[in-house]
């Protein structure tokens, strides 16, 4: 764990170097603003992380005996420690008890719908090297970001599928794809779809606020791993390795104003208990400090991608399955998105366990669906199947397939 | 309006037009939209409600209005709202696109209950009055919120009889009888209702109305859930037309209390 005074000189609202700095006539109101906020939260999630570190490092979860799983169950409430239960080897017995009663939820606060939305890649320039990432700087990919008229062929490709939530994805390339050429980028989207979400580097809080002012929504960003030793390991160079910038940026976002928040670890990295286990509790700070902002969760397992990376702690269906049962049990309202990271058969069977969004006719390159493609995604991505198959599937399945569920209001 | 004479007629009454019905059905939660006409029938309902959100205006297959009977009274609502600003505009959007000036504002900056905000709503209320709206706001029950929501112009008042989406039923039983009984307004019970009893007990209490739409979109069979819902609704009205008996846990035939009145009244000489 790094000291506090390191911690306390970044502060909430430490400038990075290279950031865009507040214009003059809005910096005394501003300001004023971010001193009362950071007085009145003195917090971030880095506290519970530290608090529940030794918890959950040295002995992942206490093993309780299958009573205290049932009782759970039963109780109506689940706390922090029952949640680490739910998630624990004592839990994994008791999967169909989970599931019936994550289902009942399910149902009760989303209904039978099923949100659909498309990643959307911009650029795969990046001066990262996550070890775990095909975009990693060091791998040797051909690189390419879209001109404007790119953008706009690709949008209009994905829109004429019926999709209006799209979530725009780059690498960390501020040189390239900064947050100017992400406006322009935003202005051409505006015209095609009711909802935008980002997926990129972490951002300072005024470049969140400049974003959400072009018209993003939602913001997606993954931990990765909330093992802070591990995740200096694995990011040994580039922006992203300050743990803590990455850690609080789902906050910045909260505190800029944006509506909806999903966050992730990627599972495999670490031991997925204590992973999945740190994303159920960021997801609930983030919930209580922020109740206007909707929060939702992912479950990415890594995939196989370019570069030699090697999965250290695999994730089996079993486990991916016990993981958002116990996060539908601790936080029954939180969104959960399910990519085309898994095949069609077990994304089709996941649905009735807590997924409210999933995505649809992807694709992890870099204008993959416009222009003629030598070039590799991200990841590989595992369920081909296009919209129209996808939402022919979500019916059959007796679910409604929902293409809007937000527009733009300034 | 009828010929048969008012004291035949039991219309709710919202922004000068009448309705039948008394249960108002919400959406957003079935299986499949396709579903909203024989809901609609099979409950009677006459107002059903939408979130602009969700309505996707240029798609030919996936626009809930193409759904909703023509002759269905269309309350579009205000979901996604944070505070009243974004209220407005929701509300704004909603007539410049078509449908109408009947408004469900919910105003909505806690997403892990989804209890609404009484303030925020109260200042939306009052600024879509002045606009034209016929205004419908959800709020938790509260008498002086439900007050100001009249004074702001407010077309009925619609309190939440439990959080959104947790069947729980009528667990603010006591404070919507108050509603009921100050405020000058059409009460409709919205939230909550998780079976058609909770409705009707509802009903048999002086609510004008009901929303109902977790209850039916999660029953194992929605038209049968929305027809049960719309029998119990019929039924807890007429019982509060009727009046009904007071409760009473004992059988109690005399006035243990003030049956001596009675007993002076034949044996008046006695005192002597």
């Amino acid at each position: 764990m790094r000291t506090l005074p390191e911690q306390e000189d970044r502060g909430r609202e430490g400038k990075r170097p290279g950031s865009e700095s507040t214009p003059k006539n809005q910096e005394s109101t501003e300001r004023l603003t971010h001193l009362i906020r950071n007085a009145t939260i003195a917090m971030s999630f880095y506290q519970t992380v530290e608090q529940y570190a030794p918890f959950t490092t040295e002995n992942p979860v206490r093993i309780p005996g299958s009573d205290r799983v049932r009782r759970i169950l039963h109780q109506g409430r689940v706390l922090p420690e029952d949640f680490s239960i739910l998630l624990s080897t004592a839990a994994a017995s008791f999967l169909e008890e989970m599931a019936q009663e994550a289902h009942r939820l399910t149902v009760q606060y989303f209904g039978r719908t099923i949100l659909l939305y498309t990643p959307m890649y911009l650029s795969n320039h990046c001066v990262n090297q996550c070890r775990y990432c095909g975009f990693n700087a060091n791998n040797a990919i051909p690189r390419k970001q879209l001109s404007l008229a790119e953008v706009e062929k690709e949008a209009a490709a994905i829109a004429a599928t019926g999709l209006k939530h799209v979530l725009i994805l780059t690498g960390d390339a501020r040189h390239v794809a900064g947050i100017s050429y992400l406006k322009d980028c935003l202005e051409i989207l505006r015209r095609y779809f009711t909802s935008i979400g980002i997926e990129i580097y972490a951002l300072e809080t005024d470049e969140y606020r400049q974003l959400i002012e072009a018209g993003v929504d939602s913001l997606t960003i993954y931990q990765e791993t909330y093992n802070e030793s591990l995740y200096d390991d694995l990011h040994p160079n580039g922006p992203k390795r300050d743990y803590r910038f990455r850690l609080d940026a789902p906050e910045r976002a909260c505190r800029a104003g944006i509506r909806s928040v999903n966050i992730a670890a990627l599972l495999g990295l670490d031991d997925w208990r204590r992973d999945a286990f740190f994303t159920g509790l960021h997801a609930d700070y983030l919930q209580r400090h922020y109740p206007e902002v909707e929060i939702g969760l992912s479950m990415p397992r890594i995939r196989s991608h370019a570069g030699d990376y090697q999965i250290r702690q695999p994730v089996t269906d079993e486990n991916l399955v016990q993981i958002m049962l116990a996060w539908r049990l601790f936080l029954p309202r939180v969104g959960m998105a399910l990519s085309t990271r898994e095949n069609a058969c077990l994304r089709d069977n996941l649905i009735r366990l807590g997924v409210t969004k999933m995505s649809a006719g992807s694709t992890t390159k870099v204008g993959g669906r416009t222009q003629s493609q030598e070039d590799v995604g991200q990841f590989e991505i595992a369920d081909h199947r296009s919209v129209t198959e996808m939402r022919l599937q979500i019916q059959r399945l007796g679910y409604q397939p929902v293409f809007k569920d937000w527009q733009p209001i300034l | 309006m009828s010929g048969g004479g008012e004291q035949m007629t039991d219309e709710l009454k919202i922004g000068g037009r009448d309705f039948q019905s008394r249960l108002l059905l919400g959406t957003g939660k079935l299986f499949s939209d396709a579903l909203i006409p024989e809901i609609v029938t099979s409950s009677g309902a006459q107002i059903i409600t939408v979130a602009l959100r969700r309505i996707d205006f240029e798609s030919e297959t996936e626009n809930i209005l193409r759904h909703i009977p023509r002759d269905i009274q269309l309350m579009p609502n205000t979901s996604g709202a944070r505070n009243a600003d974004e209220a407005v505009r929701i509300a704004r959007i909603a007539r410049a696109a078509g449908c109408g000036n009947l408004i469900k504002i919910e105003v909505i900056a806690d997403n892990k209950y989804l209890m609404p905000d009484g303030y925020e709503t109260v200042r939306a209320t009052e600024i879509l009055a002045k606009e034209g709206f016929i205004v419908l706001p959800y709020v938790s029950p509260d008498l002086m919120v439900a007050k100001r929501l009249v004074d702001a112009g407010a077309a009925a008042v619609m309190p939440l009889g439990a959080p959104i989406g947790s069947n729980r039923g009528l667990k603010t039983k006591e404070l919507i009888r108050i509603l009921i009984d100050e405020i000058d307004l059409p009460i409709i019970v919205d939230a909550g209702l998780g079976k058609p009893s909770h409705a009707c007990e509802a009903m048999e209490m002086g609510a004008d109305a009901c929303l109902v739409n977790t209850a039916i979109a999660g029953a194992r069979d929605p038209v049968a859930m929305a027809g049960a819902f719309g029998k119990a609704v019929q039924a807890g009205r007429e019982a509060y037309l009727a009046g009904p008996g007071t409760e009473s846990l004992v059988a109690a035939a005399s006035s243990p209390l003030t049956g001596f009145l009675h007993e002076n009244s034949t044996g008046a000489g006695r005192s002597g």
